[in-house]
């Protein structure tokens, strides 16, 4: 457990994602041990690690699907599932807790649509339940989602009729559709055959260009060399090294970093 | 077995302890008419509350608070270990435990002055007996079609900011439908047989109970059996119409086929296209 830690507050360049000393357990397991990691506003972080070490773990835990059980995360200078009092912290109420996620995007491995709504339909459902945006606005707003990930023919179309590629871009359309002033995405191309993963980069790339924050879990190499200005490497639930994408995968410093790469690459 | 068939009814048809004539003068005798209409309302009623009632257990089994969960184990427990027969003449009895009942503002006015003996009592109290039954079963029903809904809905709901109760309304329980609606189909027909059974609490006016008061004046069992069994397979074959209508309307977006909707925007499309050929 680490010592308190205050919201980070300089008006120049406040992190985006601030954790400190993030621990989370599964009953008797241990998965993150102490995660440490800053995001600064407009700043795309390429996470990657072996598998089990955590990295889906601590994407849930920035937008509270998952409760941290030691340690500090802020999204915004807002602690996030908690509320401090003095030094002692309190569980949000569900409501409160949902209304924090709402300006975090996510973007799952298995895309996760909503399989008995069309692609227009899932991305306009959360602004019209959850902002109580206006029906007419949301769906146009919608369209030009659709049109921006490329899939402006396909607004009625339902999930079960779409490519893996294009299943992915309308999560990514149905996560953007909120305003997200993060997004997290979560090995989103990891499902796919390989010739559909360059379309969902590239929708990747242009929102990363459109000065988006971003914090991507991938094994995609190439994308975190371009599109990245942090790679992290996880292992065993700690971040192990971190650093420029060039520097890190050409010159890592760390053992258990270079033994990785050695792998993947 | 064709053969056989066609045998046997050549030779009820031509048997003539079945009263052929008797059947035909009961088939729309008012008595059993108003009877099979009494037997819907009952199968209607009983399942508006079994399935509203079956789909809160099943929310509160899943809720993972132990208060929630608790009491509704205690519930499917206590309802599905009692024959239906037994809670039926507890429910007939009940009018008898409490005479008067009135709803409203304790001490204060009362809205609805109900006095149980009277009229619809026994209505009330078969309504209420078959669908608290009902909703024993009809949770474990729904319970199932929940789980069958991968975490990945509710995941991907919670993290658009969706709270709890929206999610369950809007994503989980319209995918659990898949699941819940072919064997409620089940529990309606099974209602509708189950209906008979009312002559516990006591009340006489349903189907068979018709056609057994009538029976047991003209003394002839057979044709009036069969002249209910007609009306009870009339209704069976509507909803079962009724099912398949409601499975449709629910797989939306199950299958790759294009929806009716799609084909026709499809075929539009293609008609503009082609606006110029011969
Ligand atoms: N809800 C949970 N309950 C119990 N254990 C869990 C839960 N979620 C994850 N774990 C465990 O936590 C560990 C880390 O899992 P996590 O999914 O975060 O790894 P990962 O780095 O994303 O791996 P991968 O590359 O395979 O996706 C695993 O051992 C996993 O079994
Ligand atoms: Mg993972």
């Amino acid at each position: 457990m680490t010592s308190f830690v205050k919201s980070p507050n300089s008006p120049s360049g406040q992190p985006m994602v601030d954790a400190a000393g993030v621990h989370k357990r599964f009953g008797g397991l241990h998965v993150l041990r102490g995660i440490d990691l800053t995001v600064r506003t407009g700043e795309v972080v390429c996470v990657i690690g072996p598998s089990g070490s955590g990295k889906t773990t601590f994407l849930r835990c920035i937008n509270h699907l998952e409760q941290i059980t030691g340690g500090r995360l802020y999204v915004d200078g807002v602690l996030m599932g908690y509320r401090e009092r003095g030094d002692k912290l309190h569980e949000l109420h569900p409501r409160e807790a949902a209304r924090q996620r709402r300006d975090i995007g996510m973007v799952f491995q298995h895309f996760n649509l909503f399989p008995h709504m069309t692609a227009l339909q899932n991305v306009v459902e959360a602004p019209i339940r959850v902002q109580k945006m206006r029906k007419d606005d949301a769906l146009a707003a919608g369209r030009q989602l659709l049109a921006r990930v490329g899939l402006g023919d396909k607004e009625d179309t339902y999930p079960a009729q779409l490519s893996g590629g294009q299943q992915q871009r309308v999560a990514i359309a149905r996560a953007l559709a909120m305003k997200p002033k993060l997004m997290l995405f979560d090995e989103p191309t990891s499902a796919l055959d390989p010739e559909l993963i360059g379309e969902v980069l590239d929708v990747m790339k242009q929102l990363a260009n459109d000065g988006m924050t971003m914090v991507v879990v991938t094994h995609e190499v190439g994308f975190a060399r371009e599109v990245g200005d942090k790679l992290v490497f996880m292992d065993g639930g700690v971040v192990v090294e971190s650093g420029k994408p060039a520097d890190v995968l050409s010159r890592p410093q760390q053992e258990r970093t270079k033994a990785f790469l050695s792998k993947v690459l | 077995m064709v053969g056989l068939l066609g045998l046997f009814v050549y030779g009820a048809t031509t048997n003539e302890r079945y009263h052929w004539d008797t059947y035909r003068k009961y088939l729309f005798d008012v008595r059993i008419s108003q009877g099979a209409w009494v037997t819907i309302q009952l199968t209607f009623w009983a399942m508006v509350l079994g399935i509203g009632l079956g789909t809160a257990l099943a929310v509160m089994r899943l809720s993972g608070n132990p208060v929630l969960s608790g009491v509704a184990w205690i519930y499917l427990w206590i309802f599905r270990g009692t024959p239906v027969y037994l809670q039926l003449v507890f429910w007939g009895l009940f009018t008898s435990l409490y005479p008067h009942m009135r709803f409203g503002i304790p001490w204060g006015p009362a809205f609805v002055h109900f006095d149980v003996q009277y009229v619809d009592a026994a209505f009330f109290f078969a309504c209420l007996g078959l669908g608290l039954n009902e909703a024993g079963y009809m949770a474990e029903i729904v319970r199932a079609g929940i789980l069958s809904v991968g975490e990945g809905q509710s995941d991907a709901a919670t993290a658009l900011g969706m709270s709890w109760g929206l999610t369950m309304r809007r994503i989980v329980l319209p995918q659990a439908m898949r699941v819940i609606i072919p064997p409620t189909g089940n529990e309606v027909i099974s209602m509708l047989k189950t209906t008979s059974l009312v002559v516990a609490v006591p009340l006489g006016s349903d189907l068979y109970n018709q056609q057994h008061q009538i029976a047991g004046v003209i003394f002839q069992p057979i044709p009036l059996l069969l002249v209910a069994g007609t009306w009870y397979l009339a209704i069976t074959s509507v909803l079962m119409v009724g099912q398949h209508f409601f499975e449709k309307r629910f797989a939306r977006g199950a299958s790759r086929k294009m929806t009716p909707r799609q084909l026709r925007a499809l075929a539009e499309e293609l008609g503009k296209q082609g606006g110029g050929g011969p």
